[in-house]
């Protein structure tokens, strides 16, 4: 057949195959076994024009219920930050997206400079001292911590905050019972939302090779990070600081407080929430801990004219060089959400970031005090919150109501908290407007 | 001089390329809402450009990066093909784009019905029972599809300490299985690059939890006895994992589920289309046979009553591996190169690539070594070492095509052949772009025999020359420094 994907005609496949001494292109299968060969087609439909497909996708997008009259407060996770255009325009450069793995330095310096000015960005926000060019997710550069402070310390057990994101300790504990790790859970206070900190020096004894503790917390509680540096700085365990990074250019950041590694979800920076991913872990830790990180790393360099240029490096740690010996098995990662990234923290700028961030902790206050003002309305927790905050609801049933309205008001917590019913979590972003809050309060308001 | 500054140093302070609306809402400021020493001392470093500023920065960085759509791209076992423009239009469609991953399904059924059709469409063209759509890299569907055969192994109340890998595989096999805590036993080829029966046998026995091949193999060779090769591991109690990464070569063809393999991933990112982002992000789906599918990932995808379903109910579930449901806006573009090509196009694609590998395995090897001289998959591997009689490796001919626009093939792997060039044309390739490149690599090979110097020195054409990678692994630079 001719496609519009394939440059062949019939005629041009009967060259090529006379050309290599064939007279079918069965031959060249010929050394698969009969019976393995598919007697009948896929069952696929297609091929589509271009045309049917898109009215097909189209289709399916109309089942998706959100137009621009949503109202959405939902995070735990994923958030509706603002993205600038510029993003869009330059991660569609198709330099950028049709490239792989920059294998071959010369040609691929685009690629790398701008992985290396996405570490350096990193590195800047977590204070810490380097950064590797992006994991998978903010769930899976956690997992690669754990991992990580498990090898620096052979040791075998971490302790993890119960107030980390569930779908977090989820996917760590997916990864601990398979890599060997036993996690410990350090509860959370039920007043203020923090994470029970008191006897924690007295749990690091033994064999705890890291801690993880994120903050703001799943209900958006600001943890005492400085506090738990501070007890864990002459100790061997890791602290592994799980952060959002909008958050950082307000609140105090990883380096400022000792944390060992720092890691995070990096969505919010200029990535579409798109169901879920693609999204973009990122990674940062200390000079001295460099060696063992995991991933990909891009390092400064020369010619031998004494040009500046950029290669991957530190490659002696990967799979391809140490196959079964190596630090993790990761290879491709995020490169393509990096640069978004990093374009984002390019335009919004050391001022707009700050703004960003001081207008969702300023329309975060503002909704907080809002809703709860509202009959049958509550906050779970009394502790300090920056972006999200959790709210304890009389009559839950308003959750579907307002659904029927356009307006998602959180995310549940009971699944995941069975101890904490009719409760859920509200995030609001500098995108959210005073008008947008006001009617949803008032909507929410008649049905309580 | 042709380095580009870095943003840090364009940077000057007071430009701004963003714009946000006035605050709307009471503004207090940031310590009258949170006590103080929960606040940054300072303020994050970042730069400060304009918007114009900001754009021509990146442009010139892109036009410092070769793409598929800059040139042609045969690197060997990561299939460079064409990437359909309609795929990124598609993704950016706002109803998928903006969807929140916590909407409830009645809000977000378009996309759990194409994840719900994607998962079936793999699992035809992979001959298996069920697909997760939760890894987001092959190395992630290599990580889930090793805790999958741990978990079931470990239901069954079995301890299996080891994991087969032939010499040849690609490394993120036996540094996955090592990751799981699995000891690595490697399996020897034999002269015809097939999998050694023998060293096999050798191999088995009930202590092995599985044997991880990809087929075709990573020379491009269809592993002809894969039926023993499965019914020995079988035999001992082991299971069969499949490595997606050669899956362009067999689909509509024949199927690993069909081969006897019991765990499958692939390569959305290589296979379907999706373009690599420059290391990312990708998509590797996993597929298992009937007795694994109580152990996958949760959630995955179900339809009851007509409505699509996140399905948790799964006790026996190895967890999650990944915030969310995967690469969504990935997974979103391979289901629509999947039907842009339909079941027959498939299989042409198929066909195409393994067309287009032989015919320039045929140009090539008049000027190269082919350790194995017979009909290839979609891709091959040749070997450089009789131009080392006139000092010249297999990375100086690699360097020396840069000069010429091309992405050169994937050097010095596999391991088991000496100074290897792995070649992939892909389907999407025409003749004439074949003729010119083996044209291109023939008269490498004469000027490395007559005048090697422009070659060891190559790139001579590129932004920069070859670059001290040793230098920078020694003294690691990897943050730009005020």
């Amino acid at each position: 057949m001719n496609h519009r994907f394939i440059p062949k005609t019939y005629q041009e496949r009967k060259e090529m195959l006379s050309e290599i001494g064939k007279s079918s292109i069965e031959e060249l299968f010929s050394q698969i076994p009969q019976s393995l060969k598919m007697e009948k087609q896929l069952d696929i439909k297609g091929p589509m024009s271009e045309l049917e497909l898109t009215k097909h996708i189209n289709t399916l997008a109309s089942k998706n219920k959100i137009d621009d009259s949503t109202i959405s407060f939902l995070g735990g996770g994923s958030y509706d930050h603002y993205i600038p255009s510029v993003i869009k325009h330059i991660t569609s450069r198709s330099e950028f997206y049709t490239a792989y793995t920059p294998y071959q330095a010369e040609i691929s310096q685009g690629v790398l400079q701008s992985i290396f000015e996405f570490q350096t960005m990193i590195s800047r926000l977590t204070n810490m001292e380097v950064s590797n060019a992006s994991m998978y997710d903010g769930a899976t550069a956690a997992a690669e911590a754990m991992l990580m402070a498990k090898n620096k310390n052979k040791k075998g057990s971490v302790l993890i905050s119960k107030a980390i994101n569930p779908n977090y300790r989820k996917v760590l504990k997916t990864y601990a019972s398979q890599l060997g790790i036993e996690l410990e859970e350090i509860d959370f206070d039920s007043e203020t939302g923090q994470t029970n900190i008191d006897g924690l020096e007295s749990k690091l004894e033994g064999k705890i090779a890291g801690v993880v503790i994120q903050s703001p917390n799943y209900f958006g509680v600001i943890e005492e990070m400085e506090q738990i540096g501070e007890k864990l700085k002459d100790h061997k365990a890791l602290f592994i600081a799980v952060v959002d990074p909008i958050s950082l250019a307000v609140l105090k950041r990883p380096g400022d407080y000792h944390a060992d590694i720092a890691v995070g979800e990096g969505q919010s920076l200029g990535i579409p929430q798109s169901y879920g991913g693609p999204y973009l872990g990122f990674f940062s830790t200390t000079q001295k801990l460099m060696r063992k990180m995991p991933g990909r790393v891009v390092g400064k360099t020369e010619d031998k004219d004494g040009n500046l240029g950029f290669v991957l490096t530190l490659q002696t740690r990967e799979q391809h060089i140490r196959r079964d010996k190596a630090t993790s098995n990761i290879c491709s990662n995020q490169a393509l959400c990096a640069l978004a990234a990093t374009v984002y923290m390019s335009t919004m700028g050391k001022q707009g970031l700050k703004e960003a961030a001081t207008q969702s902790l300023q329309k975060a206050y503002y909704a907080k005090q809002k809703f709860t003002n509202i009959d049958g309305v509550t906050p779970l927790f009394t502790g300090p919150t920056f972006k999200e905050f959790a709210l304890k609801l009389e009559k839950p049933e308003v959750i579907k109501e307002l659904e029927k309205h356009n307006i998602y008001i959180g995310v549940s917590l009971e699944n995941d908290y069975p101890e904490l019913s009719s409760s859920i979590i509200s995030a609001v972003t500098e995108k959210r407007t005073s008008e947008e809050i006001d009617e949803t309060v008032k909507k929410w308001g008649e049905m309580a | 001089m042709n380095s580009t500054k870095t943003i840090f140093e364009k940077s000057k302070p007071g430009h701004v390329a963003y714009s946000l609306p006035k605050i709307d809402v009471e503004a207090k400021s940031a310590d009258e809402i949170l006590p103080k020493h929960l606040l940054a001392d300072s303020e994050v470093n970042l730069p400060e450009l304009s918007e114009g500023e900001v754009v021509r920065h990146f442009t010139e960085l892109s036009t410092k990066s070769h793409g598929v759509d800059s040139g042609f791209y045969p690197l060997g076992s990561c299939t460079m093909k064409y990437n359909a423009k309609i795929n990124e239009d598609i993704a950016q469609i706002p109803n998928f784009a903006n969807l929140h991953p916590h909407m409830p399904e009645r809000a977000s059924q378009g996309a759990l019905e194409l994840q719900y059709n994607l998962q079936q469409h793999l699992a035809e063209i992979t001959g298996m029972d069920a697909i997760t759509l939760q890894p987001v890299a092959g190395a992630h569907g290599e990580l889930t599809g090793i805790m999958l055969i741990d978990a079931y192994h470990k239901n069954k109340g079995n301890n299996k300490k080891t994991i087969l890998v032939p010499d040849s595989a690609h490394g993120t096999n036996p540094a996955t299985a090592s990751m799981v805590g699995y000891d690595v036993v490697q399996v020897s080829s034999n002269e015809r690059g097939l999998v050694d029966i023998d060293s096999l046998k050798e191999a088995l026995n009930d202590d092995v939890a599985a044997l991880m091949l990809t087929n075709p193999n990573t020379l491009g060779l269809f592993e002809e006895d894969i039926l023993e090769i499965a019914e020995l591991v079988h035999e001992v109690g082991g299971l069969l994992y499949y490595d997606g990464a050669n899956t362009n070569a067999i689909m509509g063809i024949s199927r690993p589920g069909d081969m006897g393999f019991d765990v499958v991933h692939l390569n959305l990112h290589k296979t379907f289309g999706t373009p690599h982002g420059g290391g990312g992000p990708g998509s590797g789906p996993v597929g298992v046979k009937e007795e694994l599918v109580e152990f996958m990932p949760t959630p995955t995808v179900i339809q009851k009553n007509g409505q699509f379903k996140l399905d948790y109910n799964r006790p026996k579930t190895i967890g999650k591996v990944h915030s969310f449901y995967g690469n969504f806006g990935v997974n979103l573009k391979a289901y629509s190169y999947i039907l842009a090509l339909g079941g027959e196009g498939l299989k042409q694609v198929s066909e195409d690539a393994v067309l287009n590998a032989n015919y320039l395995m045929e140009r090539l090897k008049k000027h190269f070594t082919l350790p194995f001289d017979r009909v290839c998959m979609h891709e091959f591997v040749l070997s450089g070492k009789d131009l080392k009689d006139y000092g010249v490796k297999t990375l100086d001919i690699a360097k020396g095509l840069l000069d010429y626009g091309y992405h050169p093939p994937t050097v010095y792997f596999p391991l088991i052949v000496e100074e290897a060039l792995m070649v992939e044309p892909t389907e999407t390739e025409s003749k004439e772009t074949l003729d010119n490149f083996a044209d291109t690599m023939a008269e490498l090979v004469e000027t490395s025999k007559n005048n090697n110097e422009q070659v060891l020195t190559a790139p001579h054409t590129t932004v920069v020359g070859r670059l001290d990678e040793a230098g920078a692994a020694r003294k690691p630079v990897v943050v730009h420094e005020e």
